[in-house]
């Protein structure tokens, strides 16, 4: 059995996806793919503009047949939706099964930081989350994907070769033994056979 | 350094609240670990039993502490868009008593009781209002009191202010030196400055607006829903509760008590005892 054999054989919680420069094409390509029933919950922490509130969704939107929001504090998680982190605030999660927002220092100069949503995601789920990572020109993610891989959890880098820039999946590379290096079409497969073991 | 379990954070709010008098166990636990785990770092303390052995041999102070634990990030008209729903709805408070009372609860380093001074006075009503800013943390207080920001921020204060008022200039309500800008003291003198803990808090007076925003969100429901009854119980009828753009308090007790005014910007109205 291959590796993606074996952690398509198990069951999950919750995928969480971060990405930076490059991107906000590659989700609207990935949330296109999805059915309406997609069995858990995704959550986005992508780099974005401050102050720039609107639009984001909507434009993610487009494609999609899933609902896609922003959550508001203390929203609790659903499966087959997609949550972004708001702009400006940092995404968490409780244990609870709730969203939880901050206002906290930026970290990796972000604010989303994909550090702060993994981290606090692994934190809940274990071994239950799928960790991806994409494109990006920064180190964000880096240390989220080893929270992620240290509780357990299933950790997923864009091939780089494929990235616009590959900075973010090599940071992640560099300090964690990652699980799967794919390219997106690899990822979008993966997605479509999780919680679906043959 | 280990990652903190969640029986760990619990024995550790205990010592919290027996050293230092202050009740943590009511705040957002994924917020409080790395609040916690940061405070650890900095301190360069590698385990829980000897950060407990830093606090019980006060190498921590309850001062150092809560300005620590809690999160100071603001900035000088945080969501300019706000702030242009917020200026066409202070004129109405006038309609319900002739002088104003606002509260900022948990104002941080005074950023966001500037804004509402500067849109105050650009409304023409900075002499109808009596404004009240509080925070859990004493030196951060002292900090607001003071009016001063290092010109490192002032640029993002800048350019919030335009997308607030494209028309304006924000330098007129600041002095600059070198480094600092200094907030026009004369807007300040408008301010009570007063140490307030919400999780226990009692109503001590009644307003027209309350501001909590982006405070709630370190708290938990309980919590959270506890203390939206005691502003709705502070606010006079028809009075305004604010909370952050990404705070909702439709799922509390309260909630049926208020009106929306506005969705996005989450600004809510007392319509019910």
């Amino acid at each position: 059995m291959s590796k993606k054999e074996e952690i398509l054989q198990k069951h999950y919680k919750a995928v969480v996806i971060g990405g930076s420069a490059g991107s906000f094409n590659v989700l609207v390509n990935i949330l296109s793919k999805l059915p309406e029933d997609f069995p858990l919950p995704i959550v986005i922490c992508c780099h974005r503009l401050k102050h720039v509130r609107s639009g984001f969704i909507e434009a993610l939107q487009i494609k999609s047949k899933l609902k896609i929001s922003e959550p508001d504090d203390k929203l609790p998680i659903k499966k087959g939706e997609v949550y972004v982190a708001p702009a400006n605030y940092h995404l968490g999660f409780e244990i609870g099964n709730y969203f939880s927002l901050s206002t906290e220092e930026m970290v990796n100069n972000s604010r989303p930081a994909i550090d702060i949503t993994f981290d606090s995601f692994s934190y809940v789920y274990k071994n239950k989350l799928v960790g991806i990572l994409l494109t990006g020109a920064n180190k964000d993610g880096a240390k989220g994907m080893k929270s992620v891989k240290e509780n357990g959890g299933v950790t997923i880098v864009q091939e780089p070769s494929e990235c616009t820039i590959d900075t973010m999946p090599k940071a992640a590379l560099a300090i964690t033994q990652i699980d799967l290096v794919l390219r997106v079409d690899e990822i979008i497969d993966f997605l479509l056979k999780l919680n679906k073991p043959v | 350094m280990e990652e903190l379990g969640i029986t760990e954070l619990k024995r550790l709010t205990e010592v919290i609240h027996q050293k230092f008098g202050y009740d943590f166990s009511g705040y957002a636990m994924s917020s409080f670990k790395r609040r916690i785990t940061r405070i650890m770092e900095l301190k360069k303390v590698n385990s829980l039993d000897q950060f407990i052995q830093f606090i019980e041999t006060k190498n921590l102070t309850k001062e150092d502490f809560l300005h620590e634990i809690t999160v100071n990030v603001t900035e000088l008209f945080r969501d300019p868009s706000f702030w242009r729903v917020l200026k066409t709805v202070l004129p109405k408070t006038t309609l319900n008593s002739p002088k104003v009372k606002i509260w900022h609860a948990g104002c941080s380093s005074g950023e966001e009781v500037y804004s509402m001074l500067i849109v105050l006075k650009e409304l023409g009503m900075i002499d109808m209002v009596e404004i009240l800013a509080s925070d859990i943390d004493s030196s951060i207080l002292k900090k607001a009191k003071e009016g001063k920001i290092s010109l490192r921020n002032m640029e993002l204060n800048e350019k919030n202010y335009i997308r607030y008022n494209p028309t304006g200039d924000v330098k007129q309500y600041f002095l600059y030196d070198n480094d600092y800008a200094y907030f026009s003291k004369e807007l300040l003198s408008k301010v009570t400055f007063k140490e307030i803990n919400l999780v226990n808090l009692q109503p001590f007076a009644k307003f027209d607006m309350i501001l909590c925003r982006n405070v709630m969100i370190y708290f938990n429901q309980n919590l959270q829903n506890q203390i939206l009854k005691t502003y709705h119980e502070m606010l006079q009828m028809y009075g305004y509760l604010i909370v952050g753009t990404k705070e909702s308090i439709i799922w509390s007790d309260s909630a049926n008590k208020f009106l929306t005014v506005n969705t996005e910007e989450k600004i809510y109205k007392k319509y019910k005892d």
